[in-house]
């Protein structure tokens, strides 16, 4: 943090054309800097302010009342909003779908991701063709992919023939009206759109491996999972991290996938935390109760990026997110 | 610039080791498995277009005989299709002007000014980045309702502007910091100002990173979905995701319809993506990296 700033820098004062040590050009040209960083600042600063930080701030505020969204905020009710929230069961499961969500990703994404870029890594033909492709599915929106696989497991669909048709017809299910199913269903889903991603990601690391610490490794007698295992996956670790962070993040906030291919059902064995949110500020109207839904998904977020920021992002973020420029 | 790292010559003489030939074959059946499981799907919705309802019934995964061109031919003569289609494209290119815009300017002024409060400043639009869209949606709405932005791509393109503001800025604020300060010493000794420094210099070699932050609030902004969802009520002012969305819904029994309708509504993005790719990859992976 720059304690110093009373003082006017050097390149202002070099700015100003006379490096004068004192009188009206050095005033004069301290507030021309503080006009150009007002003129700079405000416009990002009020957009931000209003949009993204108030409404935060907007939400903590109704979370204590009983409201509809219409009239005067006069119903306060404390933290029994959080209460009834936390203790509803609809909610505790909306909870723990986000964490199957979270474990999920973590347990078959992460080493499928990983393993898929090793393997694309070597020498392959067209494979700047299949990058393009591999990537696709992250590209279109959640809307249409959640149309798109709406479409594919309808009941006696293409997903229900397939299976038919490989001899397989006893693995089919109701895949998305099913309780027990409907999260697998989901999280396939979410697979299918996001592993390119992973893919991408883990690439572009895998790029940073020099090929010389793999031959020096296999000279030196190491097979190949080994120079893997030892050499190429501790390498990619904040690569790893990174993805870990975003797959996090990404799974604590699934709503537009949920809400259109299954509004939270059947019976609430999708609901996520924001479709719960939604639902119940939206379609129930009940604003106060939605907001302070809203403020506990955004603590366990923020916390979650706090520690994980603090210690596993540490080292790769310095200058992203809490770093500092010089 | 990843491509080209990745197509660059390897040094001579390094001869494919005996493990990767026996790893070779199974690299290409996974390579096979990857390109099947990824294109199947869209096959299926762009073929599907080309069916009619009944053979989609009787067959689900068959392929079009005789091949059907109305769907896709009734939907590209629909007046709706064409209104989705603009109105994104209206929506995300004003957000993704203004992110931009207002994104590059803080920027500047967070990595080549001192100034007090800088990183508390920087702070909070970081802070942004963990806040999702969804967290803020009851007061955002509120807001819009009283500022009568209710059912106006104003009411779209606002918030999401400033809720690209926070990955812009910390993509565009190290890129900036990172330009010599010779070149502003020597912009500075030819008369220039910091205004004119930052206008006629700093952005034109910020292009790169401009081009990706652009890119990202772009997509960003094309294929929202819970802002539009919320905002419009009246389907003559509906984005793609949402139309395509509630068309799913509102002919659910007309298959082919609707896999004619998605497979239309993909197309926009995928001449984007394939324009984009290389930004797009750069950005997420650069705007973690910081």
């Amino acid at each position: 943090m720059s304690t110093t700033t009373a003082v006017v820098t050097p390149d202002v004062t070099t700015a100003a054309g006379a490096p004068s040590p004192q009188g009206a050009p050095r005033r004069r040209s301290h507030l021309r800097k503080r006009l150009e960083l007002a003129l700079l600042i405000a416009p990002a600063t009020i957009l931000f302010v209003t949009f993204v930080f108030l409404p935060l701030v907007a939400a903590g505020y109704y979370s204590l009342f009983d409201w509809n969204g219409f009239g005067p905020l006069v119903d306060f009710v404390g933290f029994d909003n959080y209460a009834k929230a936390l203790g509803d069961p609809l909610f505790q499961g909306a909870i723990s779908h986000n964490l199957f969500i979270v474990v999920a990703s973590l347990v078959v994404q992460l080493p499928l991701s990983i393993a898929l870029a090793l393997l694309l890594n070597g020498k392959i033909r067209g494979r700047t063709a299949l990058r393009l492709l591999v990537f696709t599915p992250y590209v279109l929106s959640e809307a249409v992919t959640a149309v798109i696989w709406l479409s594919l497991l309808q009941p006696h669909g293409v997903i229900d023939g397939l299976l038919e048709g490989a001899g397989l017809g006893g693995l089919v299910q109701l895949w998305l009206a099913d309780q027990n199913i409907v999260m697998l269903t989901l999280f396939a889903v979410i697979t299918w759109k996001y592993i390119g991603f992973g893919i991408i990601l883990f690439l572009a690391g895998l790029q940073g491996v020099p090929d010389e610490l793999r031959e020096a490794a296999s000279i030196d007698g190491a097979s190949g999972w080994q120079t893997t295992r030892l050499i190429v996956i501790p390498l990619l670790a904040p690569t790893i991290r990174i993805w870990v962070f975003l797959s996090i993040i990404g799974s604590l906030q699934l709503f537009d996938l949920v809400w259109i291919m299954t509004l939270g059902g059947p019976a609430g064995a999708s609901t996520t935390m924001a479709s719960y949110l939604i639902d119940r500020g939206f379609r129930r109207y009940e604003f106060g109760f939605g907001s302070a839904v809203a403020i506990i998904l955004f603590a366990i977020c923020f916390v979650f990026a706090l520690f994980y920021q603090r210690f596993a992002l540490r080292r790769d973020t310095q200058g992203a997110i809490t770093g500092r420029v010089e | 610039m990843m491509t080209a790292t990745a197509l660059a010559p390897r040094p001579a003489g390094d001869k494919p080791r005996p493990a990767f030939s026996v790893m070779t074959p199974v690299r290409y059946l996974f390579a096979l498995l990857i390109v099947g499981v990824t294109l199947a799907p869209l096959l299926f919705v762009i073929l599907g277009g080309f069916r009619s309802n009944a053979q989609i019934n009787s067959d689900p995964a068959g392929l079009p005989s005789p091949w059907v061109f109305s769907n896709y031919a009734t939907i590209l003569a629909s007046e709706s299709f064409w209104r989705f289609l603009a109105n994104s494209t209206v929506i995300s290119v004003a957000a993704t002007a203004l992110a931009v815009g207002l994104g590059s300017m803080a920027a500047f002024a967070l990595s080549r000014y001192r100034f007090r409060g800088r990183e508390a400043l920087y702070s909070m639009f970081t802070v942004g980045l963990l806040f999702p869209l969804g967290v803020a949606i009851l007061p955002v709405y509120l807001l819009l309702r009283q500022l009568h932005l209710l059912e106006s791509w104003v009411g779209v393109a606002l918030p999401q502007a400033a809720f690209a503001l926070p990955v812009t800025i910390i993509i565009l604020r190290p890129f900036m910091a990172a330009i010599p300060t010779e070149i502003e010493d020597a912009a500075v000794m030819d008369g220039a100002t910091r205004l004119g420094f930052f206008w006629r210099i700093l952005l034109p070699l910020s292009r790169p990173a401009l081009v990706t932050v652009s890119v990202l609030a772009f997509i960003t902004s094309w294929n929202g979905y819970l802002l539009p969802l919320l905002v419009f009520n009246n389907p003559a002012n509906f984005t793609v995701p949402l139309g395509v969305a509630t068309f799913q819904s509102q002919y659910a029994q007309d298959t082919a319809s609707i896999l004619a309708f998605t497979a239309l509504s993909i197309v926009p993005a995928l001449v984007f993506f394939i324009f984009a790719e290389r930004h797009i990859v750069g950005g997420l992976t650069g705007s973690v990296k910081g």
